[in-house]
């Protein structure tokens, strides 16, 4: 058998979820399982309780309140791309998810999981980060809330405490005709990327861009919002000059070497790819259509 | 410490109650519990989907599900595929038509796969195939004839819905 021994819990509702979790010593959180069930079978961690989310309905859920978009943390991927109100409000999410794994991890994969996984180059992260998500959190102890920026601990750790659940993410959707983007580079689609690229840019009538929303995934050890590049595009005469000083900001970030690609390269990358997805969001947000 | 699970499955439309080891994977369990070999396990750690199953008609990586979590689901494996007097599902036939398989060992996962994708786009492009098959890992063919024997299927599928229904679905 691949994993290791572990007690199986599957509470009903989160009541019962956050009790194990508060009670229990060494436990793990099992949402989608794309990511926890091969370190399982690789046996990379040991829990001695597993507590299961799946049978939990509460935490399953697409919402539209007051102008906000909430999503249970429970949500399959699968879900959101098929989402009308996802592709009403927040188009860039159905954009990334194309690049999260494969039909038959989507199934599976859930919005809640990817953000707590926390990989550096997950796309769901990314987009969450140049969103401005707020992530609900949960324990005994009580709720709170967490801007994305502040969510990443450090690489692959959330900032939360070990008895807490995320229980949802919440989006406040840009204006109905702002321009959107999101660009990769791997070696094959559904891979790692190597470098992501999540652009929103809100476009006026002169040409001129008032707002812009622009982040790196992959570059990091989490997703980098790119404010020097945001503050060059914005209020700009020039938006096609402004575009390209703005990617050539990309060029000094600190980025991670690792066995796959060098920093370097990965700055390059990241120039290339933030003025593709600047172009074509631009060109979105003036009603152009785009390959 | 063995912590073990009574489940109920149903499996191509048998169902079967058995007690199980909670951290036995859903692909083990096909595979050793109730003998049903023709899922077949590669990396199991996600990567090379040849494990693919239907969960209540969703096409998952059965090596990254527990066997507990499918308590009360249905599951589909590729022995669903072949009809009475063994006779080959159109999209098995289109795999044997178009050479779209040389040892066979990830067709399994690939074919279960692109059931649960032709339901949802029985008219798709070459790029959307390569896309749907992007999640399984084939070390023979080089994937050109399983692009082939997936788009000569969607078309036989379309003849095959035209025919029951009077009408060809587009």
């Amino acid at each position: 058998m691949k994993p290791p021994p572990f007690h199986y819990h599957d509470p009903r509702c989160l009541d019962d979820a956050l009790g194990l979790l508060a009670e229990k010593e060494n436990a793990k959180l099992l949402a989608g399982g794309q990511s926890l069930m091969p370190m399982l079978n690789m046996r990379f961690v040991f829990p001695d309780d597993v507590i299961d989310l799946n049978r939990i309905p509460e935490l399953t859920s697409i919402g539209e309140d007051e102008g906000l978009v909430r999503i249970g943390a429970m949500t399959r991927q699968c879900a959101l791309e098929r989402s009308e109100v996802i592709r009403d409000h927040c188009p860039i999410i159905i954009e990334a998810l194309r690049y999260v794994g494969h039909i038959q991890t989507r199934n599976r994969g859930t919005i809640g999981g990817s953000l707590c996984h926390l990989d550096p180059s997950a796309e769901l992260p990314t987009v969450a980060q140049g969103l401005d998500a707020t992530i609900h959190i949960q324990s005994k102890r009580g709720a709170r809330t967490l801007a994305m920026e502040d969510f990443p601990a450090f690489y692959m750790t959330p900032a939360i405490e070990p008895d807490e659940i995320v229980t949802a993410v919440e989006f406040a959707p840009w204006p109905k005709d702002h321009g959107f983007a999101f660009v990769e580079f791997a070696r094959r689609l559904g891979d790692f990327a190597i470098v992501g690229v999540a652009v929103l840019l809100v476009v006026s009538a002169d040409g001129s861009i008032s707002r812009a929303s622009i982040t790196l995934g992959g570059v990091g050890q989490a997703p980098i919002r790119c404010t020097a590049a945001e503050e060059i595009v914005t209020g700009s005469n020039d938006s096609d000059a402004a575009m390209r000083e703005a990617a050539e900001t990309c060029r000094k970030i600190d980025a991670m070497d690792d066995l796959h690609v060098s920093g370097v390269y990965r700055q390059k990358l990241a120039v290339a790819l933030t003025l593709r997805a600047l172009r074509k969001a631009y060109d979105r947000a003036i009603g152009e259509s785009v390959a | 410490m063995t912590d073990t699970r009574t489940i109920s499955v149903t499996v191509n439309g048998s169902r079967h109650d058995l007690e199980i080891e909670t951290r036995l994977t859903l692909a083990d369990f096909l595979r050793h519990q109730i003998s049903l070999t023709g899922t077949h396990v590669g990396c199991e750690h996600g990567v090379c989907g040849a494990c693919t199953v239907l969960v209540d008609g969703q096409a998952v990586r059965s090596c990254l599900m527990l066997a507990v979590q499918a308590d009360g689901a249905m599951v589909t494996t590729v022995e669903s595929m072949t009809g009475e007097n063994e006779q080959l599902h159109p999209l098995q036939q289109a795999f044997h038509d178009n050479h779209g398989l040389q040892c066979g060992f990830c067709t399994p996962g690939i074919l279960m796969t692109l059931l649960e994708f032709l339901q949802h786009n029985p008219s798709p492009n070459e790029t959307e195939v390569r896309e749907a098959l992007s999640g399984s890992l084939c070390r023979c063919t080089g994937y050109q004839k399983i692009v082939a024997a997936a788009l000569d299927a969607a078309s036989r599928l379309r003849q095959d819905v035209g025919k029951t229904a009077g009408r060809r679905e587009s």
